[in-house]
């Protein structure tokens, strides 16, 4: 009696622990098939759609024949690669900052939280900013206004990933370089900035990878334009504005391209994001 | 000779106490610069929104007309279109990252663990204007066609529940942006579960293991207690993503600034996709200016979700911390 009604419990425990076994592994499932689903769509869908035209065509008109992408790239290489060399340096001076001075300080603590915050902030918000302070003053959407965009959304994401690698360095390697006499700048330089160089490469690469899909904050500050263009005083076209652009029309032409467009920026970041890994994968182990 | 080594000597020793006080002035002041962006992004929206404020007050907020010829503009709508989107999101996302957290954390051998967790992060990587793209030209289609039949005819038929599934099946509308919204949503959460449940003190773990209990009950009365902040500022997080989201929900809410009725199936708007669609449109000053109050709107109600989700995560770091 007393036995059976044990085992009745013990039953029902493991038919629980195997419900909730079964239950995730749905989850699992559930998650990956999205991604395969994505991903599949994006790269049958793309691969048709690429051609040489791509990249030496401008965005056509509706309902033409040709047609590709050219401007739109190199609007997109343009903003994402001036975005980067801004935002690089005051993003690890910043990092710089909160891992060596600002441990435990006030200011540090702060800057910290403001920054975590910025991380996830919404990208739309970032666009109606540098609307508010620059393109209202300028009078007219211009490229600069779409690269200060790009900038803002730069800066977080170097600064966390150089302060998570510069506190990964060794005290004893700082005080080794200190014993040796050397001023405060000089062993945060040329100690923990190059022990840790190969992990803040990465921030920049994923920063890289975060800015090259951004549509939202080029909406209102860079526009678009359907010339090519290498004049960041004017209107610009990027990569995901066209996309979106394209997407949202009912031409089977503009679909395709928009597309084509997809399957390069998500090549792009997977790549991207691969790449960081490797390094600090080598860099770790 | 020795007098003028000692001068080199010091006039070095003044030079790096220089160099040194100017490094940390540049790096302050970089630091500075994130500060100043933040407050930046706050006056320049109340600045912008200005106008709109003088012109509606604090009614804004509840008004539910969005006019523009008649220049009278309401938050009402697009505030709903973001709450109703993200907690249909969250309400997806939550079960399934929990799933995958238990999954990785718990279940997985270990090779299986480091692939998933890529695969995830990964997945958090791609742009949301791929997951819009694709709901809109892939997933609206199958889901129309499929799956808000079925909807209406098992849980549309139910009382109360049914309003929420009742209705024509366009595909575009509230539902179907919950829904690549969850999918969008899910790799965050999931990654910031698994970070968290990893905190665990393996010791705590292995000792319930030891008495008897089984994988379940370990999750469910050892990990959750102990991460409960953590696994509340990873939900939020998610939240935060959701709430601010733009692209993933434009080309799937259906952009209609008039109140249909309840039901998930009909068109309505988010903040995000108001903004999106007709801030560079705007013709008018009052109704620019409506818009940027709607964006302040919108960053007020994100920053308060993400400071509570940092606010909770570092909570958990820091007895984390303490207890190891």
């Amino acid at each position: 009696m007393k036995y059976r009604k044990i085992s009745w419990l013990l039953f029902k425990r493991q038919l629980l622990d195997w419900m909730s076994v079964i239950l995730s592994l749905f989850a699992i499932l559930f998650g990956l098939f999205w991604l395969f689903w994505i991903l599949w769509t994006t790269l049958s869908l793309g691969i048709s759609g690429l051609s040489l035209d791509l990249f030496t065509e401008m965005t056509p008109p509706p309902n033409s024949e040709t047609g590709g992408l050219a401007n739109a790239i190199m609007g997109s290489l343009m903003m994402v690669g001036l975005a980067t060399l801004l935002g690089t340096p005051i993003g690890i001076f910043s990092g710089i900052y909160l891992a060596e001075f600002g441990r435990r300080n006030m200011l540090g603590e702060i800057v910290r939280f403001i920054n975590d915050i910025l991380l996830s902030a919404p990208s739309i918000i970032i666009g109606l900013f540098i609307y508010e302070i620059y393109v209202t003053r300028r009078g007219h959407f211009s490229g600069w206004a779409g690269v200060l965009a790009l900038t803002l959304i730069v800066i977080p994401v170097v600064v966390r990933t150089t302060e998570n690698m510069l506190r990964l360095v060794p005290t004893s390697l700082r005080e080794a370089a200190y014993a040796l006499g050397a001023p405060n700048w000089h062993m945060i330089l040329n100690v923990s900035l190059r022990a840790s160089f190969a992990g803040v490469i990465t921030g920049v690469m994923l920063a890289v990878a975060r800015i090259s899909g951004e549509t939202a904050p080029l909406l209102f500050t860079a526009l678009s334009n359907q010339y090519w263009s290498l004049n960041l005083d004017e209107p610009l076209a990027s990569l995901p504005v066209v996309i979106f652009k394209f997407a949202m029309s009912p031409f089977a032409d503009w679909s395709r391209l928009a597309w084509a467009g997809v399957f390069l920026i998500v090549l792009t970041v997977l790549l991207l994001n691969i790449l960081a890994r490797l390094i600090l994968q080598r860099k770790t182990s | 000779m020795s007098a003028n080594i000692v001068l080199s000597r010091k006039v070095n020793k003044y030079r790096a106490i220089w160099a040194d006080f100017l490094f940390f002035q540049i790096c302050r002041a970089f630091a500075l610069l994130t500060l100043i962006a933040l407050f930046g992004i706050l006056f320049s929206l109340i600045w912008g929104a200005l106008p709109a404020m003088k012109q509606f007050g604090v009614s804004f907020l509840w008004s539910a007309e969005w006019n523009p010829p008649q220049e009278r503009f309401g938050a009402l709508i697009p505030i709903y279109g973001t709450l109703i989107t993200s907690a249909i999101a969250l309400l997806i996302a939550l079960p399934v990252s929990f799933g995958i957290a238990f999954f990785i954390t718990e279940l997985a051998p270990v090779w299986m663990k480091k692939t998933l967790g890529i695969a995830i992060e990964l997945l958090a990587g791609v742009p949301s204007i791929v997951y819009g793209m694709w709901g809109l030209l892939v997933f609206v289609p199958i889901f129309s066609e499929y799956a808000q039949p079925w909807l209406s005819e098992t849980l549309g038929i139910l009382p109360i529940i049914g309003e929420f599934f009742s209705g024509p099946p366009i595909g575009v509308g509230i539902l179907a942006a919950g829904i690549v919204l969850a999918i969008m949503i899910i790799p965050f959460i999931a990654s910031v579960m698994r970070d968290v449940f990893e905190v665990t003190p393996s010791i705590l773990k292995e000792s319930s293991y030891a008495l008897g209990a089984t994988r379940w009950e370990v999750v469910w009365n050892i990990v959750l207690p102990y991460t409960r902040v953590g696994v509340v500022g990873g939900i939020m997080l998610g939240l935060g993503r959701a709430l601010g989201e733009t692209m993933a929900v434009t080309f799937l809410i259906g952009n209609i600034n008039s109140f249909q009725g309840f039901s998930l199936f009909l068109p309505c708007n988010s903040i995000a996709s108001a903004l999106a669609n007709e801030f560079a449109e705007a013709t008018s000053d009052l109704y620019t200016s409506s818009l940027i109050e709607l964006g302040l709107v919108l960053f007020l109600i994100t920053f308060l979700v993400l400071s509570a989700s940092k606010l909770l995560l570092l909570r958990l770091s820091k007895s984390g911390g303490e207890q190891a």
